[in-house]
């Protein structure tokens, strides 16, 4: 069992109580192994979102059992899951969900500011900010803000804050939802490097040619897994 | 994150909303001047109130016309009591025992002066032969009177210090004929400079044998050989005690009055005058705690009323902040040290306000205010404990709210 990077084991998730309680999840089983890229499709409303922010730890399954690296993820506290989200995970979110306020480079510095693990010096944060913009491509933008770049950069911005860290497993929640073809096409290819590179990616999307490019797909319909349970 | 990140990222928060910051810390910065500015004025009352006490002289008993009625009894004064006199104050000074002496002062009205070369306008004060010993004021130059001279009315002058120079400039004025209204004196002696005591200038003045000012220099006629308050010099602070029973047998003989009889006289110490002193300024001390506490109160409560404003506006920053790994008391940090930030800053601001206040109101007006360090160590140390006080509640709610909830906040 513990092989598996991701093993979750009847997932439910119901929204609301009594007749108008919305079942999100309903049982939900899934395997996602070290250095896959895995793509999760359908309708919307079909739970993808769901999973997605139970697997990065940013909330709480009704039901069912959630193991991360060998983990029983069901049994942390909020810190412990902080602590897990900052170390082993990476979120790339629709809408970027970058600190409006603060530059690129600070914006990927963020995940380093709240290591509990490792306290990296301050010239050292900012290098390892510095040299996760120029993976993906903006080591020219460090000083921007936010609402000074286009949405690709933006989101390409939001991947330099997800990898910084160096975790296990990045996960990317319809990350071009927002973007043109060409736009959403360059967040792949990032995100394809990334994999080349032996990260674990499972981004979720909408459009069946970005879905196409992942090793598996994983197919949703109304809260439960269709298809690519296992690979 | 350290303390010293979280600081900075508390003081990027503060200074993007400028204006509301300011005006949050407000409250605050109001308490902390209160506390420092009231302090100041009242540790300046305090010192210029001892200042006069301790300028009065030292070991000081202090006898005054009673208020109101007097003996009443059979055989007393009646109503209008006739209070104190010259002859009371002489046979105090030859009776009491373990006083080193007494005096009985009249502060006339003001004269026109003249020498030979100037004219000024000075107050004229009837003193006795112990006035320099029992009130503190040497003298520089010459002799003070004797009891010869009062018993005689000698037509003689002690200058003070500063009327000395007035009048004689750089010459000796030992010997010297001056008028004072209609009255020729020879000066005899001139006083050391004593300076301002309270309201009074010792050095403008020019002291005649009492006796003289009772007959050439009195308000009204009326008054005969009335003295207002006599000042006696215990030899020590250990004879004050029997002094003062000694002083109130004789005085109640003289008067007539039996031990029931209400005396027409009160008889007080200095530490008399500092104990009521004390007790004023004690009353407007607790006074001064409300008020402040007041302020700091509602600085305090506007400080976690916009601090809850802050945290609903930045929630998304919160869950962007736990979405990269922030734990609940990272949250709770970054909102308490900026609570704590704000009131530092405007406790800042508030000890400058407070300071440059004290001594604008020092520079202003007639009282004197003392920068109390103390004050400013309390002020700011409770502009401290509000900040995290008041700042604990809308902390504590950041820190609680849902990841996932916080990222859907618009
Ligand atoms: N906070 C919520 N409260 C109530 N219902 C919710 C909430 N979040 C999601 N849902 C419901 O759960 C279902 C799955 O949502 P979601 O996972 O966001 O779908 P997807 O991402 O596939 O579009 C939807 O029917 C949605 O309305
Ligand atoms: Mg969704």
């Amino acid at each position: 069992m513990n092989e598996h990077l991701i093993e979750v084991q009847e997932l439910t998730k119901v929204y609301g109580a009594g007749p108008a309680a919305v079942h999100a999840l309903d049982g939900v089983n899934l395997i996602i192994d070290e250095g896959e890229f895995v793509a999760i499709m359908g309708a919307s409303g079909s739970g993808k979102s769901t999973v997605m922010n139970i697997l990065g730890c940013l909330d709480r399954p009704t039901d069912g059992q959630y193991w991360l690296g060998g983990e029983d993820v069901s049994k942390l506290n909020k810190a412990q899951l902080a602590d897990i989200r900052n170390r082993q995970i990476g979120f790339v979110f629709q809408s970027y969900n970058l600190l409006a306020r603060s530059s690129a480079l600070k914006n990927v510095m963020l995940p380093l500011m709240y290591s509990r693990r490792e306290r990296r010096s301050a010239s050292e944060r900012e290098k390892l900010a510095r040299e996760a913009l120029e993976a993906v491509g903006l080591g020219d933008r460090t000083d921007h803000r936010p609402n000074e770049m286009s949405g690709g950069e933006q989101q390409r911005v939001a991947i330099a804050r997800a990898l910084v860290n160096e975790p296990l497993l990045i996960l990317a929640d319809e990350p071009t939802g927002n973007l043109d073809t060409s736009s959403s096409q360059e967040v792949v290819d990032i995100l394809r490097g990334l994999h080349e590179r032996g990260r674990t990616i499972i981004m979720i999307t909408h459009e069946p040619d970005l879905g196409a490019q992942a090793e598996r797909i994983v197919t949703l319909i109304d809260g439960r897994v269709v298809d690519g349970e296992e690979g | 994150m350290n303390l010293w990140q979280t600081g900075q990222v508390a003081w990027e928060g503060i200074a993007v909303n400028k204006v509301r910051s300011l005006l949050t810390m407000l409250g605050i910065i109001i308490g902390v001047a209160a506390v420092i500015i009231m302090m100041g004025v009242s540790a300046g009352t305090e010192a210029t109130i001892a200042e006069r006490i301790a300028g009065l002289g030292s070991n000081l008993i202090m006898v005054s016309r009673g208020f109101g009625g007097g003996g009443g009894g059979p055989g007393g004064h009646g109503f209008e009591s006739e209070g104190l006199n010259y002859e009371d104050t002489l046979s105090i000074g030859e009776q009491v025992s373990g006083i080193n002496g007494v005096v009985a002062e009249q502060i006339a009205m003001s004269q026109i002066v003249r020498a030979d070369s100037s004219t000024i306008e000075t107050d004229v004060v009837g003193a006795m032969p112990d006035f320099p010993q029992v009130r503190g004021v040497k003298l520089a130059d010459g002799r003070f009177f004797s009891q010869q001279d009062l018993d005689r009315k000698a037509k003689v002058a002690v200058l003070g210090h500063t009327t000395a120079q007035e009048l004689f400039g750089d010459a000796d004025p030992i010997g010297q004929s001056i008028t004072v209204g209609n009255v020729r004196l020879t000066v005899v002696g001139v006083m050391d400079e004593k300076g301002l005591v309270g309201e009074t200038d010792y050095d403008q003045r020019i002291y005649v044998p009492l006796t003289v000012a009772f007959d050439r220099f009195t308000m009204s006629r009326r008054f005969g050989d009335r003295v207002m308050t006599v000042y006696v010099q215990a030899e020590s602070p250990d004879t004050i005690e029997s002094a003062i029973t000694e002083i109130d047998a004789l005085l109640r003989r003289r008067h007539e009055l039996t031990a029931m009889d209400q005396a027409d006289f009160t008889i007080y110490t200095q530490g008399d005058i500092i104990e009521t002193q004390e007790a004023t300024t004690g009353a407007f001390r607790s006074l001064l705690a409300w008020v402040a506490g007041v302020s700091l109160l509602v600085g305090g409560i506007g400080i976690m009323n916009i601090m809850l404003v802050s945290v609903t506006e930045r929630t998304r920053e919160i869950g962007i902040r736990q979405a990269v790994g922030a734990a609940p008391s990272d949250i709770r940090l970054q909102f308490l040290v900026e609570a704590l930030v704000l009131s530092l800053v405007g406790g800042l601001i508030g000890v400058g306000v407070g300071v440059g206040g004290s001594w604008l109101f020092g520079r202003t007006s007639d009282m004197r205010t003392v920068v109390v360090w103390s004050s400013i160590v309390l002020a700011f140390c409770s502009a401290a404990a509000v900040g995290i006080f008041f700042g604990f509640f809308p902390a504590n709610r950041a820190s609680q709210l849902d990841p996932i909830e916080a990222l859907r906040h618009e």
